[in-house]
């Protein structure tokens, strides 16, 4: 098994005049989830569909499971899993059917299928609804199926798009209990969330935005690199506050949390709470406190350049 | 090998299930090709019959009498009054009690010896329909003497009808109005093929798997076929019992004749879907060759009388070859190896259209 299960370098994939994925270059360790952090639009689906030889890039180069993408895109195809965004079984058969239907498409027949079609149903809590057409399955369960669908042929790489968008906060944990499990087993899995707290899960993480790979590390190297402090300011006026604040160029932002602000501070700046006493005088009173910084912050400062 | 059958059987089997279970076109299987039947074999009728006809008998004969019979036992007239007068007769029509008149004059006996032409028909010229129908009764024989009249001023020919002697539509219509159904739903169930998983978005996923192209397109066309086969059955069964269409060849040349179509159709429907990239843009594809299929295959307009580039356009529809081949068997009891040229063109076309839909069907999203 070599180290890397996905490598992508300098990959730039444009559609007509606009570039979607902006020499973009990423290694994804075998047997780890890395997770793609980034909002809607940014490129995480189309980095998928490239990885995946769905689209060819117009730049780059890409080995995934050590075949060389596209050309090889046919041998890949029985060894990787991978759910689309948009649900894409289907909804007039039921979910023992689309199984099967995904099992046979993979060559699995026989006793062998039924055998695999069962250990699925169990394990993704769907043997209740086996004979339910799918059409009528509520958000969460529809994304179970995609997942035993997915893992039907047992990949080594999975490839999830944006799986828990449709799905509420306690299946959302579930299902993440699932990944944790599959990636024990020896899955390496590839994420797409623009969720923090499912982002923060991942064993390495890269923020994207606007087609450009603005951070990539582990959670954790990225909150602790972090290139600002992180203050709390508890006061009454925060919302005008707020605004004098982002006017200065060293606040990178200011965000209101419940009753007070929490704000990014450029590391230029060497002491942070007496700057900002010195600065912004009704302060002087207030209640300010140095926090660790979370992902959020991370997310906000790396992207914010590309804003400016 | 083994596992590619697996893969072709998986989606038979998912097609059959939707289709199965898609209520509407489910039902449209088997409407349309009802509907369209009773449609064309009750309502539009170009038969002319029971055109009502006085008769004016100047000569009051034993021949007057059964030339007047003979006449009324073609259906196409009904003898609704007698008249003294040709001026009786004429005064009928103008006040459109009858649409025409045969007039048989006092020498009639005579002109039959003397084998000239025997009587005159004087007809209300304003619906063309009418005056065809008449028309066609100007050179009718009479057998029913001793010795057949036959008039032989002032024709050169004779027109012989065989297979079809009483002219009636429904015998032609049936058969061809198969060609023009199988040319509907076939089409435009496999036009929709893999647009629908397009638009549905399963083809994301599809196309992630390790089905080949190839694999797919015939596998998306099987399930069509027995759909195909379905609707044969009603037609031709229908057909034969509701309006007496002769069944004159082999079941078993109609349903090879019938494959061969339905397999032309279903690839150019799969064309169809590797271009279009909605069901709606399928949908007016499908128009788009349905109709010159209607009006170009020879199922409306007899093939010769069309212009060179029509003849042009009618050669390269799989409908035209179609209608060749099952009037051919069904009327004339011909068999495929007859119509070789015509059989070996769907053939040929079947396999165009899958290699090109497979060529143009790319496994990728680009
Ligand atoms: N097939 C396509 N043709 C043109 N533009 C596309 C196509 N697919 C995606 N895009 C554009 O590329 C950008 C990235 O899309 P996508 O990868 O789907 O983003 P994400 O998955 O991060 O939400 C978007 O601006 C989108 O409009
Ligand atoms: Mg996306």
């Amino acid at each position: 098994m070599t180290k890397y299960a996905i490598e992508a370098h300098n990959i730039v994939k444009k559609f007509g005049d606009f570039t979607a994925l902006n020499d973009i270059s990423l290694e994804v360790p075998t047997g780890k989830i890395y997770g793609f952090l980034g909002p809607n639009g940014c490129g995480k689906s189309t980095m998928i569909r490239v990885l995946t030889g769905l689209m060819n890039a117009n730049e780059g180069s890409v080995t995934v499971l050590d075949l060389n993408i596209p050309k090889q895109a046919d041998l890949l195809r029985l060894k990787i899993g991978y759910m689309t965004q948009k649900f894409s079984l289907y909804d007039d058969l039921s979910t023992r059917e689309n199984l099967q239907f995904i099992g046979e498409i993979f060559g699995l027949s026989g006793t062998q299928l039924s055998d695999r079609i069962n250990e699925q149903l169990q394990c993704y809590q769907l043997d209740q609804l086996s004979n339910q057409r799918v059409g009528s399955m509520s958000g969460g369960q529809k994304q179970r199926l995609s997942l035993a669908a997915a893992t039907m042929h047992n990949p080594s790489l999975l490839f999830l798009d944006e799986p828990t968008s449709a799905v509420d906060p306690q299946s959302r944990r579930e299902f993440w209990e699932t990944l944790f499990d599959l990636c024990d087993q020896g899955t390496t899995i590839l994420v797409t969330t623009h969720y923090m707290d499912e982002a923060e899960r991942c064993h390495t993480l890269g923020i994207m935005e606007a087609g450009k790979m603005r951070a990539i590390g582990t959670p954790e190297t990225l909150m602790s690199q972090l290139g600002a402090y992180v203050i709390e300011i508890t006061t009454q006026h925060s919302r005008a506050l707020k605004e004098r604040l982002l006017a200065k160029p060293e606040v990178k932002s200011a965000a209101q949390v419940g009753l007070s602000l929490r704000v990014l501070i450029d590391k230029s700046i060497s002491e942070p709470i007496s700057w900002l006493t010195n600065n912004f005088s009704e302060l002087s009173s207030g209640d300010l406190k140095e926090t660790r910084a979370n992902l959020e912050d991370v997310f906000v400062t790396v992207t914010g350049e590309g804003r400016q | 090998m083994i596992s590619s059958l697996i893969r072709m059987k998986a989606i038979i089997v998912k097609e059959l299930r939707q289709l199965a279970r898609d209520r509407i076109t489910f039902g449209m299987v088997v409407m349309i090709p009802l509907i369209q039947l009773l449609l064309f074999g009750f309502a539009i009728n170009t038969d002319i019959r029971n055109i009502p006809i006085g008769v004016v008998d100047q000569s009051g004969s034993t021949a007057g009498r059964v030339i007047t019979q003979s006449v009324s036992v073609t259906q196409v007239v009904s003898i609704t009054s007698s008249y003294a007068t040709v001026f009786e007769a004429e005064q009928a029509i103008t006040k459109g009690e009858i649409k025409a008149a045969l007039i048989l004059p006092s020498d009639l006996t005579q002109r039959i010896t003397q084998q000239r032409v025997l009587g005159q028909w004087i007809v209300d010229g304003s619906d063309t329909m009418i005056t065809s129908a008449i028309m066609a009764l100007q050179t009718m024989p009479f057998t029913d003497f001793d010795f057949e009249i036959r008039p032989r001023v002032p024709k050169t020919f004779d027109v012989v009808l065989y297979y079809n002697p009483t002219r009636r539509s429904a015998v032609n219509i049936v058969p061809g109005l198969l060609g023009v159904i199988l040319t509907m739903t076939m089409i435009l169930f496999t036009s929709a093929a893999i647009v629908r998983e397009r638009e549905r978005g399963n083809l994301e996923l599809l196309i992630t798997t390790p089905i080949h192209s190839f694999e797919l397109m015939i596998a998306k066309i099987v399930p069509y076929i027995f759909v195909g086969l379905i609707q044969i059955f009603i037609i031709l069964g229908l057909g034969h019992y509701i309006f007496a269409v002769p069944i004159n060849g082999a079941i078993s040349q109609i349903l090879m004749g019938s494959l061969l179509f339905i397999a032309a159709s279903l690839a150019l429907g799969l064309v169809i879907s590797t271009i279009a990239t909605t069901q709606l843009q399928a949908m007016q594809m499908t128009v788009f060759i349905l109709l010159p299929s209607i009006l170009l295959s020879g199922f409306m307009f007899p093939y010769e009388g069309m212009p060179v580039a029509a003849q042009w356009i009618s050669e390269a529809l799989p409908a035209t070859h179609y209608m060749r081949i099952i009037r051919g068997i069904v009327l004339r009891g011909a068999d495929l190896h007859d119509l070789w040229q015509d059989s070996l063109w769907l053939l040929a076309f079947t396999l165009i259209g899958l290699i090109v839909a497979s060529v143009r069907f790319k496994k990728s999203l680009d």
